[in-house]
């Protein structure tokens, strides 16, 4: 028996590693490339999101500006403002509601969020104004803050007048930036501060205008707020209001952001997903070419595992290479994440090397790249030491190795594991594994038609080129199936991303069709309908619908209050010793917090259809029962049926219903529409405001239009349709170039994926072009040999990505956005024509060798 | 003689399987080679030389019959028990001298004695090389080589581990007249001062005749075995 024990040292296997390296470094460091930019992206968001969340911690207080922030859209009862009076050291109040402004210089008129305060708030960071003081000073006099951007867009200069509802005030100063406020919230509603002691006087506090009344506080002693906000809180709950301390602010903050660089990481590792592809199948070519060295290393004496061994240490190394290179490019692409999203971020983030992002990407690099090398290393184990005698000797194939399917559910694994990770929901991340498996499975289904089509249906009539071009499909070691995998899936995640955005665009831009209401007024008084509604027809300009708005509650649902439930739950969990939550069919304790916005109609309007009970539009005498209709996803939430009785609290008065019908309702339909609806002869005396809806032609009756409206009705708050696309517009395109920095990363690994792969599969082709060159071919032949191949190959790869893309993105509107997918034609065409130049303008590329040199100055070279 | 012998062949069977036909490639093949000897084996192509020499040196497993090299039965090693053999026993020479591309002449011929664990080889490497007249090039990767500087080295690497027996599958086969001259006064002069044995497959009768025995076979069977006979030591 040979002696078992002395076996190859692990330095020995080191050394063979490295001196095999040697005259295959340029090539394995190209292959390990295709993982740098993946790499580079997850750390960059690592980084970014270990350095936002030490900002928010640092800055959480300049973030929430006060220790204790109360809310509510009530105003305080008499008990609840004694309790109001009494917290903190120093208090401040504000009320927040949207309105119109007028710049009265030059006509101008605009829905802002007016803030009036009182106060010293904020007690943390500041009101950031130019000039300097205007953020102390505005509450000295009638004057305002008002947007920087919007005194931009206005023209309007410190000195100048803005009119809110019936009061002018002079403009203080331009407010660049306040507690919270991002350059997106400051872009969709922009804010104008103006003292309280002046908001009765502007006549906007009347009923139907939707205030916000907020209190901020300030505690000398800091660490009494949360045990303070815990004995008060079923105060707070029972007056409806809401609270924010400055430990919420920061955890409400952090949440939001780690959803946003989850999404941003999963955008990172699609790329690395795409790299690593594209290593997987160049590892694949280079062990195959490595078949007579590992056989003779095998004649030699060296185990199986150990040649096995060497390969596995150089991909170790290559990957570790490879994940420092992309750590280092991560770490410097966050300096730029940043300024990418700046639009989102409420805190001045501070750049610095995150240890935990670093090392997080440097594992990840090695643990991914030696993942998806290990199917094809796996197969050095099977290299027969017979190659040395015989090349073309093939081991039996043995049609399972268990060790690749154990290495290609870990990947599965890993991807899923991953994904889960940072989506932290089984569903999704299941979705999203699932997505890439099916996607992957198709590509792998569609290139094995391909090679059987191809060579099943080149006719012998063709020409010689064409058939050499064609017959490079499939033939052996052929790059098929790799190319049409990596250049697919990136397609088709471009792709996806690019339809995406359409849909979104165009599912606003539907909606402000010509025979489409495109402006909205509303907090229109009872008595001031008629006469808006005549001012509107003064400018020739359409009444669509007026609807009226009443203000309700929910006071009771089958005779069960919202203290009766709350009653029962506590019972329940009493109970079940409050170990867990039993559910509960029927309504539930939310049902009762909120104001419902509700109207009354006689008919249907075409966005409501019923779909179940029956629609009752009108109650004829005083007594007979009053059926109301809702909206049915509401109705699922409220946890009632059909037949169910609610009492509605409307402004005091009790008023008892039927729960008549339920109803499906569009909502992506540019009209006013209501979770509950009552039938007329019911609500028409109760307090109540009214909204109008017009179609204006263009931007200069439009302002117009708003200027008269405001000058005649000031309390009147108009939405413009057109600055609403407008603001979405901005908002869309700046949300897409976050997601087109982020898909830049998944382009570029597909590109250098591209190159990896052509370079790969170059020797097996540069042999095959040197015969043909030895035996006349001219120039163009092999050129045009290689240009149909790729050209093939792309137009494949690419038209199967859109598919795809196409496929994803119809289901995303379909059950997702619930919009009609119809992508238009040219950006489809233009994408695949783009990627087919590109994968045949590579392939071509790397042929150039033979065209240009003797082929015996090559094979030299190659051999 | 027996207690001599360095390698038997017992009633020898190849049978290959593909596309589930079976075809035999080696029937029935039975002789013993004796330490220090010189064997060649012959045969036209497709008569199954080369099968049989990877049967011989545990490059491959027979079907039927039993394979001894110095008294190891090579049918009853697992895949990594007949690696260790060929390291320990077994010197190669291949027609196309399959040098590692990534090593240069003095690692590919340090290749098999770091495998053995042995110390200060770099020495025992040059000295080989030295004999084969490629001192001089010892830093050179094989494709900076000649095809007959390649095969030196080849012979460099083959007599590294001090084998017992050296297997050469065609050594000459892709030489010029020439060079092959060369090779074979090479190859037989280090296997008469290390006093290996010796078994060449080749269809060079020229080569064959310069051994002490030719094993001759036909559609894989042995048709002859044969003593040479020689005017001169070889």
């Amino acid at each position: 028996m040979p002696n078992q024990n002395k076996g190859v040292s692990f330095n020995w296997i080191l050394k063979m590693a490295w001196r095999d390296s040697r005259k295959n470094r340029s090539r394995l460091l190209l292959f390990i490339s295709s993982i740098v930019l993946g790499i580079a992206a997850l750390v960059a968001v690592y980084s970014f999101r270990d350095n936002l969340e030490k900002d928010i911690d640092n800055q959480a207080k300049s973030l929430a500006g006060a220790d204790l922030i109360l809310d509510s859209r009530k105003m305080p009862e008499k008990e609840m403002q004694a309790l109001l009076d009494t917290l903190g050291e120093e208090r401040s109040t504000e009320r927040s509601f949207a309105s119109m402004i007028y710049f009265i210089k030059n006509q101008g008129s605009r829905l802002v969020q007016v803030r009036a305060l009182e106060g010293k708030y904020p007690y943390y960071g500041t009101l950031e104004t130019k000039p300097l003081n205007a953020g102390k000073d505005f509450q000295n006099g009638r004057t305002a803050l008002v947007d920087k951007t919007l005194m931009l867009q206005y023209e309007a200069n410190v000195g100048d007048s803005i009119k809110i509802g019936a009061l002018n005030f002079k403009i203080e100063g331009a407010l660049i930036e306040a507690p919270g406020q991002t350059g997106i919230t400051s872009s969709i509603a922009p804010v104008v501060y103006i003292p309280l002691k002046y908001l009765e006087e502007t006549g906007l506090t009347k009923i139907g205008s939707r205030i916000q009344y907020k209190y901020y506080y300030k505690f000398s002693r800091t660490s009494i707020v949360d045990q303070l906000v815990k004995k008060i809180e079923p105060q707070l709950k029972k007056a409806d209001y809401g609270y924010e301390t400055i430990a919420s602010t920061k955890e409400n903050t952090g949440r939001s952001f780690r959803d946003l660089s989850r999404f941003l990481a999963l955008a990172g590792f699609i790329a690395l997903l795409l790299g690593c592809i594209g290593v997987g199948s160049a590892i694949n070519v280079y062990i195959k070419e490595k078949l007579s060295a590992i056989a003779t290393l095998r004649c030699l004496g060296v185990k199986a595992k150990d040649a096995f061994l060497i390969f596995l240490v150089q991909i170790f190394f290559l990957g570790l290479i490879g994940a420092i290179l992309g750590t280092a490019l991560g770490t410097a692409v966050q300096f730029i994440l940043p300024a990418v999203l700046k639009d989102f971020l409420p805190v001045a983030i501070t750049i610095q090397l995150s240890w935990p992002a670093i090392l997080q990407g440097i594992s990840l690099g090695v643990i991914i790249s030696v993942l998806f090398a290990l199917p094809s290393l796996l197969s050095v184990r099977k290299i027969s030491p017979l190659n040395a005698l015989r090349a073309s000797y093939e081991a039996p194939e043995n049609a399972v190795d268990p060790l690749k399917w154990l290495v290609y559910g870990l990947i599965v694994l890993f991807i899923f594991g991953f994904t889960y990770l940072q989506m932290n929901r089984w569903t999704q991340a299941i979705a999203f594994t699932g997505s890439i498996v099916i996607a992957f499975l198709l590509l792998f289904a569609i290139s094995r038609l391909l090679m059987w089509l191809v060579r099943k249906s080149i006719p012998s009539s063709m020409g010689y080129l064409w058939r050499q071009g064609f017959a490079n499909l499939y033939r052996p070691q052929n790059q098929t199936l790799m190319l049409t995998v990596s250049i697919g899936l990136s397609t088709a995640f471009i792709g996806t991303l690019f339809f995406i955005q359409g849909i979104l665009i165009k599912s606003v831009t539907l909606s402000s069709g010509k025979n489409q209401p495109n402006m909205v007024l509303f907090d229109i008084q009872s008595n001031q309908e008629a006469a808006v509604a005549k001012l509107t027809k003064d400018y020739h300009l359409p009444v669509m619908a007026q609807v009226p708005v009443v203000t309700v509650r929910i006071a009771s649902i089958n005779g069960k209050s919202a203290e009766d439930l709350a009653k029962a739950d506590s019972l329940l969990n009493a109970k079940n010793g409050n170990k867990e939550k039993t559910e509960t069919k029927g309504p539930s304790q939310s049902a009762f917090r909120n104001e419902l916005r509700v109207t009354f109609q006689d008919t249907l309007t075409s966005a409501e259809k019923i779909t179940e009970g029956k629609w009752e539009g009108k109650v004829a005498k005083p007594n007979d029962p009053v059926y109301v209709s809702i909206e049915e996803n509401y109705a699922a939430r409220l946890g009632v049926k059909i037949g169910d009785k609610i009492t509605f609290d409307v402004q005091g008065v009790p008023i008892s219903t039927v729960v008549g019908s339920f109803r499906a309702v569009n909502w992506n339909r540019m009209q006013t529409n209501f979770r509950i609806v009552f039938p007329t002869g019911v609500l028409e005396e109760a307090p109540q405001f009214h909204v109008l809806m017009t179609h204006v032609p263009n931007q200069q009756v439009s302002a117009k239009y708003q200027g008269a409206v405001v000058r005649t009705f000031p309390n009147v708050s108009l939405i413009d349709l057109g600055l609403i696309l407008k603001v979405l517009d901005q908002l869309l395109s700046k949300i897409g170039f976050v997601i087109r920095f982020m898909a830049a990363f998944s382009m570029a690994t597909g590109w250098i994926v591209l190159i990896a792969s052509v370079l790969t599969s170059k020797n097996q082709r540069l042999k095959e072009s040197i015969l043909l060159r030895t035996l006349g071919a001219s120039r163009k032949q092999i050129l045009t040999i290689n240009a149909l191949e790729y050209l093939f190959l792309g137009a494949i790869a690419s038209g199967t990505g859109l598919i795809l893309a196409l496929a994803g993105s119809w289901a995303l509107a379909q059950f997702s956005f619930e919009s009609a997918f119809s992508p238009t034609l040219l950006p489809i065409l233009l994408l695949f024509v783009i990627i087919t130049l590109l994968v045949t303008a590579t392939g071509v590329f790397s042929s150039r060798k033979v065209l240009n040199r003797p082929p015996l100055e090559i094979l030299r070279e190659e051999t | 003689m027996q207690d001599q012998a360095i390698l038997e062949i017992k009633n020898v069977g190849k049978v290959y399987k593909s596309a589930g036909k079976s075809l035999a490639v080696l029937k029935d093949i039975s002789f013993t080679v004796n330490k220090g000897s010189s064997v060649a084996i012959t045969g036209a192509s497709g008569s199954g030389k080369t099968t049989l020499l990877g049967l011989c040196a545990g490059l491959d497993k027979a079907s039927s019959g039993e394979v001894i090299l110095n008294n190891i039965h090579l049918n009853h090693l697992s895949e990594d028990e007949l690696a260790a053999t060929r390291n320990q026993n077994i010197g190669f020479i291949f027609q196309n001298f399959q040098l590692m591309p990534t090593l240069t002449a003095l690692e590919n011929v340090m290749v098999p004695m770091e495998l053995r664990g042995e110390k200060n080889i770099r020495h025992a490497a040059l000295e080989l090389l030295d004999k084969v007249g490629l001192a001089d090039r010892s830093h050179h990767y094989p494709i900076q080589l000649s095809g007959g500087e390649q095969q030196r080295v080849s012979l460099a690497r083959a007599f590294s581990n001090r084998p017992a027996i050296l297997f050469a599958d065609e050594p000459t086969g892709n030489l010029d007249g020439e060079t092959s001259i060369k090779i074979e006064k090479l190859l037989f002069d280090l296997n008469t001062k290390a006093g290996t044995t010796l078994v060449i497959v080749t269809h060079d009768l020229e080569l064959a005749s310069r051994t002490h025995r030719i094993i001759k076979l036909k559609s894989g069977e042995l048709i002859s075995d044969e003593s040479v006979a020689h005017t001169q030591p070889v």
